[in-house]
């Protein structure tokens, strides 16, 4: 194996984990708000097929995303409604959410199948990227990578260091609480939410106008379901995340190139790995109930009554 | 899963809906229906089929009232989606995936006066028929199309499962290659997945890398093109035309043609002629095609292609015509004899060309 080899697959890495990684960091806000959101899958989707409309007939990138982005917030705002103004199961709904993305997205997007786009050109970093291997595996990505892990960094600033983010993991711990002291959830949980819908919808646009830019029906095959399980394999931190997501791309990517290299490990056994690597932290976590009780927001999932 | 259970209710509730809003119409049109694998918009299989539809829509018009239910999981779901079918009037009813064969024959068995005709299965009964069409001369041809073009001599195929179908295309390609460039070898990285429009660009991707310079892929969506178009690569299409993913990458492509094959039967349904038989077509049956030729493919290159092509019609050529020398040096088929359509249809083993062994 070359050295360029070593940095393409690294590159590759790092493409593949970013739409996770985008959706993740989106449902870690909203989890950390105290809202299961199962809907990632439907707003990543409405997120890529408006996307693609919108950068379709605008020729730009960038109205492409910030469509991706309002269609992701519409549709975390129907969840918000029903989960929040009319108190229905956060789990039910989320799933109700990503089944009436996945069909309403399908049926928009109908007369867009088999037209294309022009993608995004990469931005190589001027200087670092003509650093020889480190050039090519880091700095030659595109404009939503290097943003990717901005809004890393920005997430847990967030969290650590503002007033804000204590609200929001206030309003998660114990919503009670936080009313008691005089803080609406009902709006934070809100904000949170619609963040979450503007990173999946941002993660859809990514696969559908630069990752393969293309619509085609349900074309997120999964990644909204890896994101929401990365949320956990992650235990709600945002440096987990990042370096999860990572993971998984790399898990992926490994399959295909051993294969490349005829290495005789069935296909199928090593198109497992990212979930065998999700089960085996999941495990790890949960031999130590405390520790899981520690990281994940007291009242993940549960609906809050104003009344209460 | 939840999640599967939630969608598949959902499936079931759709497909109620579409047949009572057919039971509704007139009797005297024929009533055709059809069962879709995956959605209409996946630019691939289904596509192809639903294209097919269309086109037994334009050749009868008021004649015939056609009826797709999509997204169709195969097993248990698929045989009440096919039984409602049946039971709402339909006269003629296509199951476009492999795994709907046992259901089709089970519902079959009740409604003996429906005709059913299955695609790519091996189980025939009085009113059920088989239909597949002969994509290995497509695979064969782009394989010619690829040898001439590679520089590298290295060929790079995306494969979804290793079943008989997908191996079948391999060997085709690469016999194709071959043929006009002996020194190619063919690398196979397979997606374990007929859908995934990501990692079959990854897949791609890599083989790019490790320095094949044509690929093609028997996956369903045009992501392969995507990453051959983004690394300067050729790419050979399948299922429909690509080019629009690929201007510059998209050689040409194997395309399902199902309108002649469909209307055909519709026809045969109308007249009273239908009958149950096993349909395997190839070019000469127009049953598929080879989508335009890219700019970069020279002339002299499309000239041999199509006399290649009219040697399959004509039946002088064929892909798997002796001798035919498996990986491990084994000739399986001596010169002089063509491989039968029973072992091409239970491939289990890589032509010689093929780099990597075939996974068990």
């Amino acid at each position: 194996m070359d050295i360029d080899l070593i940095a393409n697959i690294i590159f590759a890495t790092i493409r593949t984990g970013t739409p996770l990684l985008i959706v993740a960091l989106g449902e870690l806000v909203c989890e950390k708000s105290g809202v299961l959101n199962l809907g990632q899958e439907g707003m990543m989707l409405m997120g890529a097929v408006v996307g693609f409309i919108a950068a379709f007939h605008s020729d730009s990138i960038t109205v492409g995303f910030i469509c991706a982005m309002l269609a992701g917030i519409s549709m975390s705002l129907i969840f918000g409604f029903i989960t929040m103004n009319l108190n229905a199961n956060q789990v039910a709904s989320g799933l109700a959410l990503t089944i009436f993305g996945t069909g309403l997205s399908g049926f928009i997007g109908l007369a867009y199948v088999g037209k294309a786009l022009d993608g995004v050109e990469a931005i190589v970093i001027p200087g670092l990227g003509s650093i020889p291997f480190l050039g090519t595996a880091f700095f030659s990505h595109d404009i939503i990578v290097y943003l990717s892990v901005f809004m890393c960094i920005f997430v847990y600033y967030f969290f650590k260091n503002t007033r804000a983010g204590l609200i929001v993991k206030a309003v998660g711990e114990s919503p009670e609480s936080a009313q008691a002291i005089g803080l609406s959830v009902l709006s934070v949980r809100y904000m949170a939410i619609m963040f979450g819908g503007a990173m999946a919808g941002m993660a859809g646009a990514y696969l559908s106008l630069v990752y393969t830019p293309l619509w085609a029906d349900n074309m997120t095959a999964g990644r909204g379901w890896i994101a929401l399980a990365l949320v956990v394999f992650a235990s709600w931190r945002v440096e987990r995340v990042l370096l999860g997501a990572y993971l998984f791309g790399a898990a992926s990517i490994v399959n295909l190139i051993l294969q490349g290299y005829n290495v005789s490990i069935s296909p199928n056994l090593l198109a497992t790995l990212p979930y065998v690597a999700t089960i085996l932290v999941l495990v790890a976590l949960s031999s130590n109930q405390a520790k899981v009780k520690m990281f994940a927001p007291v009242s993940l999932g549960k609906p809050f009554h104003r009344s209460n | 899963m939840l999640k599967t259970r939630v969608i598949k209710a959902a499936i079931a509730a759709l497909a109620s809906a579409t047949v009572l809003l057919s039971a509704q119409s007139f009797a005297e049109a024929t009533k055709v229906a059809f069962v879709y694998v995956g959605p209409t918009g996946d630019a691939g299989w289904t596509y192809a089929h639903d294209k097919g539809r269309q086109y037994v829509e334009e050749q009868f018009g008021d004649k015939v009232e056609t009826t797709y239910v999509e997204s169709v999981a195969e097993g248990a779901d698929s045989e009440r989606v096919i039984r409602q079918l049946a039971k709402s009037g339909h006269d003629l009813i296509f199951t476009t995936s492999f795994g709907y064969m046992n259901p089709t024959l089970k519902v079959a068995k009740a409604f003996p006066k429906v005709a059913f005709e299955h695609a790519s299965g091996y189980k025939q009964s009085k009113n059920v028929g088989t239909y597949f069409d002969r994509a290995y001369e497509g695979r064969y041809l782009t394989g010619v199309v690829a040898g001439k073009m590679t520089k590298s001599n290295v060929l790079g195929y995306v494969g979804s499962f290793p079943i008989p179908e997908v191996i079948r295309g391999i060997n085709a390609f690469t016999r194709g290659a071959q043929s006009v460039n002996p020194d190619i070898k063919v690398k196979v990285v397979w997606v374990s997945s007929w859908y995934d429009p990501g990692k079959e660009r990854e897949a791609a991707e890599t083989m790019i890398l490790q320095g094949a310079d044509v690929i093609t892929q028997h996956t369903d969506s045009p992501g392969p093109i995507n990453a051959a178009e983004a690394k300067g690569a050729y790419a050979i299409g399948y299922n429909s035309d690509m080019a629009e993913y690929g201007k510059t990458a998209h050689l040409t492509a194997t395309v399902h043609n199902w309108g002649p094959l469909y209307a055909s039967k519709v026809k045969a349904v109308m007249d009273g002629t239908w009958k149950a038989e096993d349909v395997w077509g190839g070019f000469a049956d127009d049953a598929l095609i080879l989508a335009p030729f890219n700019d970069a493919v020279p002339q002299d290159v499309r000239d041999y292609v199509n006399a290649q092509k009219a040697a399959i019609v004509d039946g002088s050529l064929h892909p798997f015509a002796g001798p035919v020398t498996a990986q491990d040096g084994t000739v399986k088929v001596a010169e002089g004899e063509v491989m039968s359509d029973g072992d091409m249809l239970g491939f289990s083993w890589y032509v010689d060309g093929v780099d990597g062994a075939l996974p068990k």
